[in-house]
Formats: C-alpha cells, sequence, structure tokens
C-alpha cells in the first residue's frame, strides 16, 4: 500500500514568496492493527534472556620495573657414568668403554649411521649452497630512499646519581665495545657520594656494564689505544692521566703524578699513531697545549708543531671564529688539510690554507652545539649533537644550509659523541648518563660515487673564495694605512676612540635589531600557521614576513661588511 | 667380532672426509664412546646435541605421529654440524664445509 500525499502549486504562484501559517493537525492515513498478520507469529512463553550483575572492568596495562634476569648455563664435566664406574678412573673408563663397543646394538647403529653420515658429508663438499653468485655486482644504489636514523639500543648509568656521559670511545676491533667516561662538568658542583666510575659496555647487553674502571677521581675522558686493543687512557677531573689495561682489572695500572699533570680538567686526549704505540698527547684548559690541534676555551684553534725546539715555534698558527669555547676538533679522514670544528651555536669547516676564517660554515643554531665529528666512510658527512637532545646528520653534497637529517634524540642535553668504524652506528651521551646507540640508514653510511671527487671540489671552491677574500681585505686595509699615515696621530687616536665606541654602539644597535627581526619573524610564523583558514589575516602576515625578511637580509649584510 | 673392524673402517673413513674436524660417538647418556676431541669439549657437545635431538624428534613426530627424525644439521658461520640419532646412540660429525 502506497502512502502518497500530493503538494499542489500553480505555475504562476512559482517563486513567490512563501507565506507560512498555523493550522490544525491534519489525519491523512491510519492503519489499523490486522490481526491476521498475527497468525504468522507464535508466542514464546516463558522467554529466557541473560542479564549479568556483576561490576563492569575494563582491561589495563601497565609496565612494571624491570626484572632483572639472568641466563646461566650449568657445564656438566663428565657425562652420566654408570654408578659402579668411577668417572676419574682412568681403567674403568676404558673398559666401560670396551664392553659398549663389543655391544651389537653398537655395531649395528654405527654402521648404519655412519652411512648417513657419510652421504650428508659428501654432500657438502660437492655443493656449497650458500655460494655468493652475484658478489661481483655493486649494489645498485638507492637514492630516493630517505635517509634514516633509528635507535637500537640505551644504555643507562646505573648509579642513583645520575653523572653526564662526557665522552665515548669504540673499541678499535671489532667494535662490540664502547667506553664510557661519566663525571660531573659542572663547577665544583660534583654532589656528594657521586661515584667516581666510569664504565665499558659491551652492546649485546644493555642492562649491565662489562666492566667498570675506579679512577681516584671522575674521568673526564676516555680512550681506547687503537695499537692495543687493552689498553684505555683516561684523563681526570683533578688533571691526572690514568692508564687501565683491561685485562688486568678495574684499578689503575699507571696514573701520572700530581706535579706533571695539568691543573684543571683534562678535557682530550688521543693516542699518537707512534711505534711503539704507547705515547699519548693530552690537552686541558689551563693552557698548556702538547697536542697538534687545540680548541681552546676563547674560541681560537691552535696548531702546533710537536717537533719545534722553542715554546715560541710551537705554534704555528691560530684559526678564530668561534665565539665560545670549541667543544671538538677532527680533522676530515679523506682530505686531512680540511678540519671540523664544533662551537658555541655553529659547526665550522676550516682549511689549512685560509687562516682568517672558515671556508664553510652553519647557520647559527638556537642551543649550544657540543660535540662533532666527521663520518669514517663517507667524506662529505658529519654529526653534531646540540644540548637541546638532537642529533644532526649534515651531508654537505646533498645539502648545505640544513642537516640532512635531524633526530631528537632525548630530552636532555647531548653532551658526546662518536661514530663506530663502519660510520653505520653512532653513540651519543646525554646529561643524565644515558648513552643511546643510533644506526643510520645506508643512504648515509655508503660512499657515493663520485663522493670523494665532489667533496675535495666543494673543498677547493670554498677555499678558493675566501682566499680571494682574504686577497681583498687586506688590499684594503693597506689602502687605509696608506690614506691615514698621513695624518696626526693624535688626530688619529682619539677619532678611533669616537670611532670605537659609535661603532660599538651602532655594532650592538644592529646585533639586537636583528636579534628582534628573526624573533619577529619566528612568531610571525607560527602565527601564520595558526591563522591559516583566514586567509586574508594570512595575506598581512605574509606581507609582514617579507618586510622582516628584507631587513634582516640588510642587517646581515652591513654585519658582513663590518 | 670381524665386524667390529666394519665400525672401525666406518669412523676412520668419516674422519679422513675432506673439511672434517672431529666425529664422535655418544650413548644415551652423555658418555663419549669414540671421540677425536678432547674430553670437555666431547662432553659440551654431548649434553646440548642430545637436548637439541629429542626436541627436534618430539617436533617432527607432533607434527606427523609416523614421521621420524633422521637427521639433524646445523649450520653456524664457522661449521656445520651433523647429528645422526639412534635409539641409544648419537654420531656427531662437526665439518667445515669448504667454499
Amino acid at each position: 500500500m502506497e502512502i502518497v500525499y500530493v503538494y499542489l502549486k500553480k505555475r504562476s504562484e512559482f517563486g513567490k514568496q512563501c507565506n507560512f501559517s498555523d493550522r490544525p493537525a491534519d489525519l491523512n492515513i491510519d492503519i489499523p492493527p490486522n490481526p491476521e498478520l498475527a497468525a504468522q507469529y507464535v508466542e514464546r512463553n516463558p522467554v529466557d534472556m541473560g542479564i549479568q550483575c556483576s561490576v563492569s572492568m575494563s582491561e589495563h596495562e601497565a609496565n612494571t620495573e624491570r626484572f632483572e634476569m639472568e641466563t646461566r648455563g650449568v657445564n656438566h664435566v663428565e657425562g652420566g657414568w654408570p654408578k659402579d664406574v668411577n668417572s676419574l678412573e682412568l681403567e674403568q673408563t676404558i673398559r666401560f668403554r670396551k664392553k659398549v663397543e663389543k655391544d651389537e646394538n653398537y655395531i649395528n647403529a654405527i654402521v648404519q649411521l655412519g652411512s648417513i653420515m657419510e652421504h650428508c658429508i659428501k654432500q657438502n663438499n660437492a655443493i656449497d649452497i650458500y655460494q655468493e653468485y652475484f658478489n661481483d655486482e655493486e649494489e645498485v644504489e638507492v637514492t630516493d630512499e630517505a635517509s634514516s636514523a633509528k635507535t637500537i639500543n640505551v644504555f643507562r648509568d646505573p648509579q642513583e646519581i645520575k653523572r653526564t656521559a662526557t665522552h665515548l670511545s669504540w673499541h678499535p676491533d671489532g667494535n662490540r665495545k664502547l667506553a664510557v667516561a661519566y663525571s660531573c662538568l659542572d663547577f665544583q658542583r660534583a654532589p656528594a657520594g657521586m661515584s667516581h666510575e666510569s664504565y665499558i659496555w659491551d652492546l649485546e647487553n644493555p642492562n649491565r656494564p662489562e666492566m667498570a674502571l675506579k679512577p681516584s677521581s671522575p674521568l673526564v675522558t676516555l680512550e681506547y689505544n687503537p695499537k692495543d686493543s687493552h689498553v684505555i687512557l683516561g684523563g681526570c677531573y683533578n688533571g691526572q692521566i690514568a692508564c687501565w689495561d683491561t685485562r688486568k682489572g678495574s684499578l689503575v695500572a699507571e696514573l701520572s703524578t700530581i706535579e706533571f699533570s695539568h691543573r684543571d680538567p683534562v678535557y682530550g686526549s688521543i693516542w699518537l699513531q707512534s711505534k711503539t704505540g704507547t705515547e699519548c698527547f693530552s690537552a686541558s684548559t689551563d693552557g698548556q697545549p702538547t697536542k697538534f690541534m687545540v680548541g681552546t676555551e676563547q674560541g681560537i684553534v691552535i696548531s702546533c708543531n710537536r717537533k719545534a725546539k722553542t715554546s715560541a715555534e710551537k705554534i704555528v698558527c691560530t684559526f678564530s671564529g668561534h665565539h665560545g669555547p670549541i667543544y671538538a676538533l677532527q680533522r676530515n679522514p679523506f682530505y686531512p688539510k680540511n678540519f671540523l670544528t664544533v662551537g658555541d651555536w655553529t659547526a665550522r669547516i676550516w682549511s689549512e690554507d685560509s687562516r682568517e676564517s672558515s671556508i664553510m660554515w652553519t647557520k647559527y643554531h638556537m642551543a649550544h652545539l657540543t660535540d662533532g665529528a666527521w663520518s669514517p666512510v663517507r667524506p662529505a658527512v658529519f654529526f653534531t649533537t646540540k644540548t637541546d637532545g638532537t642529533l644532526d646528520i649534515w651531508d654537505f653534497v646533498f645539502k648545505q644550509s640544513d642537516p640532512a637529517l635531524s633526530l631528537k634524540v632525548c630530552d636532555e642535553a647531548l653532551y658526546c659523541l662518536r661514530v663506530q668504524d663502519n660510520g653505520c652506528l653512532i653513540a651519543c651521551g646525554s646529561q643524565q648518563g644515558t648513552t643511546t646507540l643510533l644506526e643510520v640508514s645506508s643512504g648515509l653510511s655508503t660512499v657515493q660515487r663520485n663522493e670523494k671527487n665532489i667533496a675535495f671540489s666543494i673543498f677547493e671552491r670554498e677555499t678558493r673564495r675566501e682566499k680571494i677574500l682574504e686577497a681583498r681585505q687586506k688590499e684594503m686595509r693597506l689602502k687605509e694605512k696608506g690614506k691615514t699615515e698621513g695624518k696626526d696621530d693624535d688626530q688619529k687616536d682619539k677619532e678611533l676612540a669616537t670611532n670605537l665606541e659609535e661603532m660599538v654602539a651602532k655594532a650592538e644597535q644592529e646585533f639586537f635589531d636583528i636579534i628582534f627581526t628573526e624573533l619577529k619573524k619566528k612568531e610571525a610564523e607560527a602565527m601564520e600557521k595558526k591563522a591559516k583558514p583566514q586567509k586574508k589575516q594570512s595575506l598581512e602576515m605574509d606581507e609582514e614576513v617579507e618586510e622582516d625578511n628584507t631587513g634582516e637580509e640588510e642587517g646581515g649584510d652591513e654585519e658582513k661588511s663590518a | 667380532m670381524i665386524r667390529k673392524t666394519e665400525v672401525e673402517e666406518t669412523l676412520k673413513r668419516i674422519q679422513s672426509h675432506k673439511g672434517v674436524i672431529g666425529t664422535m660417538v655418544v650413548n644415551a647418556e652423555g658418555i663419549p664412546i669414540r671421540t677425536t676431541l678432547d674430553n670437555s669439549t666431547t662432553v659440551q657437545y654431548a649434553g646440548l646435541l642430545h637436548q637439541l635431538t629429542i626436541k627436534a624428534k618430539s617436533t617432527i613426530r607432533d607434527i606427523d605421529p609416523q614421521n621420524d627424525l633422521t637427521f639433524l644439521r646445523i649450520r653456524s658461520k664457522k661449521h656445520e654440524i651433523m647429528v645422526a640419532p639412534d635409539k641409544e646412540y648419537l654420531l656427531i660429525v662437526i665439518q667445515n664445509p669448504c667454499e
């Protein structure tokens, strides 16, 4: 039965305004119940229905404290000899064996098993089923795979009072072990009761360190001897240098005496590649540079000559360019003339030929950079760590203005970084003493075609550019000298003095302006993101941002010429 | 008695194959009856491989009760361990497959 209601409207009234009016309800259709339909159904009496009257519960998961388990095996030295045979007595065991060998069962069994076994042995010798067929072909490069890195393992400081992991060193052979030095770097604020120990971790067992090194004062830095993998050199907080032999145990094997040590904490030490393998360099902040290349707290890198006779000749040249202490310094393993320095908010690459400034540098970051290292496999890749817990991987063949990959490793600051020799694994240590082990994707750890040449040409190009700039600056300075030499000295001094003050004030003003515009720009960007649905507003913001950009660029130019 | 020489010959032949590092015969209690390696290594192999063989055997039987384990081969990085199980004895051979 179809229920239909027809609405009528005259054509002349189409498009006319609707005039609504109230009217009482109108009954259109009335369908009474049909008892004949009830015959199709059967009444059910009684009706069974389940009702549960219980407490409603929900399922939750919780992670409990880590339960430490250790797997131990029991080694049986002797098999299950029967009671009447004394396993230590050679005669009795021989007699027992002879008895077994005479057994009929034994003979049958051995003959049968022997034939099966021979078959398999011959099979093994005939074909090697694990043979590599395509070894000669080079791996096809998958360059469109996005580079990534993932955390493999985390090692936590087992002590109650957490200390900063200040230095890491990989074991030279096989790289299965990692030595981490723990200490508290805050000046004089080491909490009482803090343990002095530093640990050696085995990568397979992140729960417990493999061995503990117990010096008399906390270790700031730690290095494996590359020639003799059992010897570790450590620099202590109180300035002494200590030496361990991992075979002998956790106590110090040798210790430098107080007279010959540095007065300040030893911050860095490396093993020298000498023939005897027992020499080493150490550097500290009290200004006794014996290292070949030293980064100082003032932001200057000094290159020294160890073979020089007089101490005046020892310092060959200095490179300045950082605004704060230099935290890391490393030569490029492929092109030793170029080296990387990390300090304050940037990382810079230098060439030994250009002394005035670095040839390449990263932009200023929001957080301090604490450590940096070249990748031992790829000449154009290096890693840096920051105090906001991020690890940046830079590939300047791929991109020069930003890191190729930036990872947030942990919430606290990262203090040190070490790359394993195969370029795949990176270990970084944090302020809470947690060492994280990351594996880098193969795109970042295998050498690309032509990469060496490209990196070399980049270095060359930048070095040339710097040289040209240097030459021009020298020219300009000579010109100025020539001009001012004719003037009166006093006047010159006064002028210079006032000029200096003015210049300083002007520089400060410019500096603050730039910072201001940067902050504004950042705020504008953040607001732009929020106000996206409102198109009008975003247009305004765009204009503002553009203005800021131009303002910032001008400021940047001024700074460069000053 | 005559057959005893067969046993000797078989074992000698197995040991002389290319790449074979060691051969041993162990009984169900883990006592080495014949071995070409030193005692402690043999006992270690015996104990561990015995358990593994039993586990493998029960696995095969669980999947198909009519089936039975005839041979067990473990390929490791350094060499291959081959175990031929019997009701009472185990014949174990360690071979270095040549490439």
